[in-house]
């Protein structure tokens, strides 16, 4: 039942998404914005700065996984539909983990974008070793939404809920961000140690093991009144 | 597995939010096949109240009871037993209508939702628009599909929320017939209203309310806007 | 005013008020003089910001679980407290590091944690503040993540840091100044006790005021 429940709420999002497709889009130009303004603003004499891209590739991506799930969330206090979701006799943390793959979803389809557009600009070796850039991109990306997500879904009744967002979540993702710039560098390295690139990889899990597990613990009492 | 029951007990409930007080020891009570009205003007608590019988709020003091079960102990089979009807609708706009249905209907277990949505759509006349996303829907057609969303999963309590709010006369006089339906089929239905005129005639109990506090109980009311005069007009001098 | 709050205060005030002795008559470190001695302070600054911060984290733990108001009253002054502490220790840190080592800040594990932690704090009084209704257990699930969160920022610092090139600033203990150190631990816990007690007494009045409103609408 709880797979079901969060496949299902999964499922209906990204038809709602695919209809209009205003988030993706949305998002996906944000972030190349992002990447863009951070071009214009650190290259020097046609030249980027060393360590530079993995840098900017995770604060586009902090910043417009922000703006997607405040947009998300948005699209869920119309018609009230979060309450009808939670009338639902499903387990609440169902509900939250389809709204989170959901999230992550969206996240990964505008790093498929960015990832290139980040080494075409800032010529950084990214496609030197694909899948640890991969598991790095996924471990920090589930770690990043798993956060903003809970509290996206908290704050959706809240006041000044947009100011707030960004206030609550960078702050706690800071280790994401960390481990995700440092695996990052270090593959764009010439001889990138790998092993240092496990370390991050391990942090990232453990943090994302332990920030799932008190999501799924606190969503519940979280979400009644 | 859904809990059932045949009456919903509320007992000296209050609801404060810091120094607002939303209600105030509300005590009633509603068995199987009735349909009890909640009546006041806007800011009575009425929303609140529905909210709390919905288990979407937890009262301040008091208690709600569904037959011998306790709103914090049944938590989600119990609100498999609840459907409710919000001011807002709850619809996404950008599904069709049988998307929503089917969505909420498998949301809530209903077995092959698809089914029971197209069945639903049937029921509200809206088979012909079934596959048009709900924003293309006037007022009164999405208040049909947000009614049979509401009742996909054939609840024992039926809450809504000022549901004639936009219908012309004919959706209300079906919404109406639904509503008689409903109770021949012994749901509990509460329903909230300003609308006295389709209340009259409709509603088996009447709680009046005003400021969060429960002015009169009246069974079996007729001349219902002659007595809700009375009954607010009392409390005013009181 | 509560009533132990005179002398409570007064014992704080003095104790305070004999600290500057103490820490004049104790030893001057080797390598940094004067300036070390604003480690009397920082320290137990840093001590109680640390204790502070646990507490806020069980109080709001505690509070998601038994949704009792006096743990969410003892979380927000924690909070406030966290905040408060958080500044001496980041105003005394950085005056000590410019005189000591040249510089007014370096990503150091523990500021930089510290920092980080204060940020956690931060938020959690903006959201108290802003957030609107419900903002009670929105904070407090700030906080839970915040406490959880704590050794995972500690790491990642630490090893970001360690990766970069940078000079190591960790202080190591002198045992020689022992009696100074240890009158002014007690000191700032004074202080923190009594701040404490006093911010929750202040929360306390607010519920009471609120309830004396709701019964006059009866």
């Amino acid at each position: 039942m709880f797979a079901r429940t969060a496949w299902l709420v999964l499922r209906k999002d990204l038809t709602v998404e695919v209809r209009s497709l205003e988030i993706a889009y949305t998002t996906l130009f944000f972030a190349v914005a992002c990447v863009l303004v951070f071009a214009f603003a650190l290259v020097k004499e046609g030249k980027a700065p060393e360590d530079g891209a993995a840098g900017i590739l995770w604060i586009a991506i902090a910043f417009a996984g922000t703006l997607a799930l405040g947009r998300t969330f948005e699209r869920e206090r119309q018609s009230e539909t979060l309450r009808a979701l939670l009338m639902a006799p499903a387990d609440r943390p169902a509900i939250y983990v389809g709204k989170l793959l959901g999230i992550v979803a969206l996240l990964c389809g505008t790093e498929i974008v960015l990832v290139p557009l980040v080494a075409f600009l800032f010529q950084a070796p990214l496609f030197r070793h694909p899948f640890w850039l991969a598991v790095v991109l996924v471990c920090g990306t589930v770690g990043f939404a798993t956060v903003g997500t809970l509290f996206s879904a908290m704050l959706v009744r809240a006041r000044s809920r947009d100011v707030l967002l960004p206030v609550l979540l960078y702050p706690i993702t800071v280790p994401v961000i960390i481990a995700g710039v440092r695996a990052t560098a270090t593959l764009l390295e010439p001889d990138a140690e790998l092993a240092l690139v496990r370390f991050w990889v391990a942090l990232l899990l453990a943090l994302d093991v332990v920030f799932l597990t008190l999501a799924l613990w606190t969503f519940e009492p979280l979400m009644t009144d | 597995m859904t809990i059932d029951f045949d009456h919903v007990a509320v007992t000296g409930v209050s609801r404060h939010f810091g120094r607002r007080r939303a209600l105030s020891q509300i005590s009633f009570r509603a068995a199987r096949g009735t349909i009890l009205g909640l009546l006041g003007p806007n800011g009575a608590g009425k929303s609140t109240m529905l909210a709390l019988l919905a288990t979407l709020m937890r009262p301040s003091e008091g208690e709600i009871r569904y037959g011998g079960h306790a709103a914090r102990t049944a938590g989600a089979s119990l609100r498999g037993a609840i459907g409710i009807l919000g001011h807002d609708l709850f619809l996404y706009p950008e599904l069709t209508a049988r998307e929503n249905l089917t969505f909420f209907a498998g949301l809530h277990g209903v077995p092959s939702a698809g089914d029971a949505a197209a069945a639903a759509l049937r029921q509200s006349g809206l088979a012909e628009r079934a596959d048009d996303p709900v924003s293309s829907f006037s007022r009164g057609m999405r208040q049909r599909v947000a009614l049979e969303r509401a009742l996909i999963h054939h609840p024992r309590l039926v809450l809504l929320d000022e549901p004639f709010t936009g219908l012309d006369d004919s959706s209300a006089a079906a919404l109406v017939g639904r509503l008689k339906g409903l109770r021949a089929e012994g749901a509990i239905v509460v329903l909230a209203t300003h609308d006295l005129d389709l209340a009259e005639g409709l509603i088996d109990s009447a709680l009046f309310l005003r400021d969060g506090r429960m002015v009169e109980a009246v069974d079996r009311p007729d001349g219902l806007r002659a007595t809700y005069r009375a009954v607010m007009t009392r409390r005013a001098e009181a | 005013m509560p009533k132990w709050f005179m002398p409570f205060a007064a014992l704080t005030a003095v104790m305070f008020t004999a600290s500057p002795l103490l820490i004049a008559n104790a030893d001057y470190e080797s390598t940094m003089g004067l300036v070390q001695k604003v480690f009397y302070y920082y320290l137990p600054a840093a001590w109680v910001f640390l204790i502070s911060a646990i507490v806020c984290g069980v109080a709001s733990a505690r509070f998601l679980v038994s949704g009792s108001p006096r743990q969410d009253r003892l979380a927000y002054a924690a909070a406030e407290l966290t905040v408060l502490f958080g500044a001496i220790v980041l105003v005394t840190g950085p005056l000590w590091a410019r005189k000591a080592w040249g510089v007014w800040w370096q990503w150091d594990v523990r500021l930089t944690s510290s920092l980080m932690g204060w940020m956690v704090a931060w938020a959690y009084l903006l959201v108290r503040k802003y957030g609107g209704p419900g903002s009670d257990k929105l904070a407090a699930g700030l906080a839970l993540f915040g406490a959880a969160n704590v050794p995972f920022i500690y790491i990642s610092v630490n090893y970001w840091r360690t990766i970069h090139p940078a000079t190591s600033v960790v202080p190591t203990l002198p045992v020689d100044m022992g009696t100074a150190l240890w009158f002014c631990v007690a000191c700032f816990i004074l202080l923190f006790v009594l701040l404490l007690r006093l911010r929750v007494h202040l929360e306390e009045q607010r519920t009471k005021l609120d309830a004396l409103f709701l019964s006059l609408d009866e």
